[in-house]
């Protein structure tokens, strides 16, 4: 196992060793909500970082296995590509911007903007998302267990959003929509995977795109 | 037949307003068109070199050497890149242009020995393959943003705005998404895809530091790292852009092309390239940073003299769009016939929105894209950039430079009292320079 104590090494040379070294379990000390920790990951390492991390903690990352036990800042996950991230804590704005493909758990509270621009990740958050969340979202799934904020899925492309508690309002183009035996499966299995049990799947709603301002139309003007 | 000739056109309300009004009152939208700002602002025309005389010598051109190559990226990057001469290509998304335009660009540009740049949409094999610098945009829409894409660029570009557009996103309309550029961004195909005007995951200087230190962490230190802003407050933007962390600064003018934008925000937002080039150069020698933090101009580049007077107010290198886009056959008068049937003519086409590019530049459509023969719209292209050099070595050897970035604003002076003021140099004739005391 490889150690780092963040308190007397650089976060430089984390990443450098999560950059091509032969995967293994490597556990980090000390973040100090540093920045950029665990970033750029290219191989199925399985890092676990005791304490608080800045800004865009596994940003980039492809098949590491990534665990704060602790808050994350802005940006966790951002552009992940592959893996598994989860943060015991909460985890700031835009959570798992613009990520292509894993899983980010979150077993606190992610704040607004979670999930914006999404591009095929899948994210589960125990407990509320802020406003805006899943702006923009094109592909993934995004679970939450909580409540939404305000204009959730505002200008949504083909994002599935599942919702087990209030949503403050409804973004641009994005509207409620009909809960099948299929899309039960899939949060089941999305629950599953996050290792999240308290709750039926039953008593969750499907958010997705209306799919009205995908071409332009000048009577639509007003929606925007 | 009605006698035109006596009849007079109103300067306010001239034939383009007349018909603009017309569209709009049919159609109910905006104007979207490709190409950059068509009214007349002032521009690097209005400056001109005094050359050699009394006080100086000339060098000799084909004997006495005029050196050309920049390097890039010095500053933080363990690999600076460094260009045979002082003009790169800008960032054109493989969407806006076919694979085929990339790839004869990257053809060109490898060939004169200089880099081109990604663009909204990612990375493709063909432009990577042929390129021997390419520089991978880092744009709000992130689409087709990867890692490994990352790891292969030879630089990279963080976009905060574009000349054409200082604070607009992008489109690109629903007729252009092919089956391989949806795929590329995540997106089904044919819906109009709109690309965000800010990024995602930051707002701020301070956070594009913090996003910097991320991007070169991912990338382990070893890219030189650029940040494009379009003209605006130039100044404050390239004091905070070095702030961030940036190895060079890339600030585009008004005039600056783009794929596909709103009329009215082509033609009325920021400022032009000549004024942006003095903001920024000042900005830079303010914080002992010019020549150290290399400063990239682009926006209405043409000639070797637009090079060589963009070098002179102290640019270390310039990047072309639309020239190189002409260069590669856009607008060119083969296809007349065809222009006309899009209601248009060589010389004015400016739909690249359109995907009905008959050159094949422009487009998406398979049949249109199979014209470019990307193999000699490269060589054009390098024919283009090695006349924009030769032209440029021209200048800088008349006013006796060894190497094209002595050239130096004493070299200059302004035919208009607007350029004079706009890039700080003294008006032909005088010792003024309106607004310095
Ligand atoms: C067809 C086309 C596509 C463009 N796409 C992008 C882009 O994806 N990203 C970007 O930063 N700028 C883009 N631009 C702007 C250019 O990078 C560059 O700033 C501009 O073309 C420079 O001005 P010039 O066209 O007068 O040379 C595009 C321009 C054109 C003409």
């Amino acid at each position: 196992m490889a150690s780092f104590n963040l308190a007397d090494s650089t976060v430089r040379e984390l990443n450098q060793h999560l950059h091509g070294s032969v995967a293994g379990k490597v556990s980090v000390d000390n973040p100090g909500g540093k920045h950029s920790v665990a970033v750029g990951a290219t191989d199925a390492h399985d890092v676990e970082i005791n304490g608080n991390v800045g800004y865009y903690c596994a940003g980039m990352n492809a098949e590491a296995s990534i665990v704060v036990n602790g808050h994350a800042g802005p940006g966790l996950a951002e552009n992940m590509m592959s893996g598994r991230v989860r943060v015991t804590g909460s985890a700031s704005q835009y959570c798992a911007a613009t990520a292509h493909g894993g899983l980010v758990v979150i077993e606190g509270d992610a704040s607004s903007r979670c999930g914006i621009s999404m591009k095929g990740v899948d994210i589960v958050v125990k407990g509320n998302v802020g406003h805006m969340s899943a702006f923009m979202a094109q592909t993934g799934r995004l679970v939450v267990c909580g409540d939404a904020g305000d204009a959730l899925g505002d200008s949504i492309y083909e994002a599935q959003l599942y919702i087990r508690g209030n949503v403050e309002s409804l973004g641009a183009d994005c509207e409620e929509k009909e809960m099948r035996a299929e899309h039960k499966e899939a949060l089941r299995g999305l629950l599953e995977s996050a290792g999240i049990s308290e709750f039926s799947v039953d008593e969750f709603k499907r958010y997705g795109s209306a799919r009205k301002l995908y071409n332009f139309n000048i009577d639509n003007a007003s929606s925007y | 037949m009605v006698d035109k000739s006596w009849l007079k056109e109103s300067a306010t309300f001239s034939r383009p307003v007349i018909r603009e009004i017309q569209r709009a009152a049919e159609t109910g939208i905006y104007d979207i068109r490709g190409f950059g700002a068509k009214r007349s602002i002032p521009h690097f025309d209005d400056l001109v070199f005094l050359g050699a005389s009394m006080s100086r010598y000339p060098l000799e051109g084909y004997r006495e050497t005029c050196d050309t190559s920049v390097t890039l990226g010095n500053r933080f990057a363990k690999n600076p890149i460094t260009i045979d001469i002082p003009i790169t290509i800008a960032g054109m998304s493989f969407g806006a242009l076919s694979a085929q335009a990339k790839e004869a660009i990257g053809r060109g540009a490898s060939q004169m020995g200089t880099c081109t740049t990604t663009g909204d949409g990612g990375m493709t094999p063909e432009e990577r393959g042929q390129s021997k610098y390419l520089v991978y945009q880092y744009l709000p829409s992130r689409y087709g943003m990867n890692p490994e894409d990352l790891r292969k660029a030879d630089a990279i570009e963080v976009v905060v705005g574009q000349g054409a557009k200082p604070g607009g996103g992008g489109m690109l309309l629903g007729q252009k998404i092919s089956e391989r550029v949806a795929e590329m961004r995540d997106l089904p195909q044919g819906i109009d895809q709109r690309s965000a005007c800010r990024h995602p995951d930051w707002t701020g200087p301070d956070d594009l530091e913090i996003k910097i230190a991320e991007l070169r962490e991912i990338t382990d230190w070893e890219k030189p790292i650029f940040v494009k802003v379009g003209a605006a407050r130039t100044f404050y933007d390239v004091t905070l852009a070095v702030k961030a962390g940036a190895d060079v600064v890339v600030v585009d003018g008004m005039q600056g092309g783009t794929a596909a934008t709103q009329d009215v925000f082509i033609e009325h937002v920021g400022i032009p390239t000549l004024p942006a080039v003095r903001a920024a150069v000042e900005a830079l020698q303010e914080l002992d940073m010019h020549r150290k933090v290399q400063l990239i101009v682009s926006g209405g580049i043409r000639s070797g003299a637009d090079v060589a007077k963009a070098l002179a107010m102290g640019a270390d290198a310039v990047s072309i769009g639309t020239a190189a886009l002409i260069a590669l056959g856009d607008n060119n008068e083969t296809y007349e016939d065809e222009y006309n049937k899009l209601g248009t003519s060589a010389g004015f086409y400016d739909d690249y929105q359109d995907g009905k590019d008959p050159v094949g530049i422009s487009t998406q459509d398979p049949a249109l894209s199979a014209r470019l023969d990307p193999v000699a719209a490269g060589r054009r292209l390098a024919n283009y950039l090695n006349v924009l050099t030769l032209e440029t070595q021209t200048l800088a050897r008349a006013c006796g430079k060894s190497h094209v970035h002595n050239l130096e604003p004493e070299d200059l002076a302004a035919l208009t009292i607007e350029a004079a003021a706009m890039a700080g140099v003294p008006l032909a004739g005088t010792q003024w320079i309106p607004g310095r005391l």
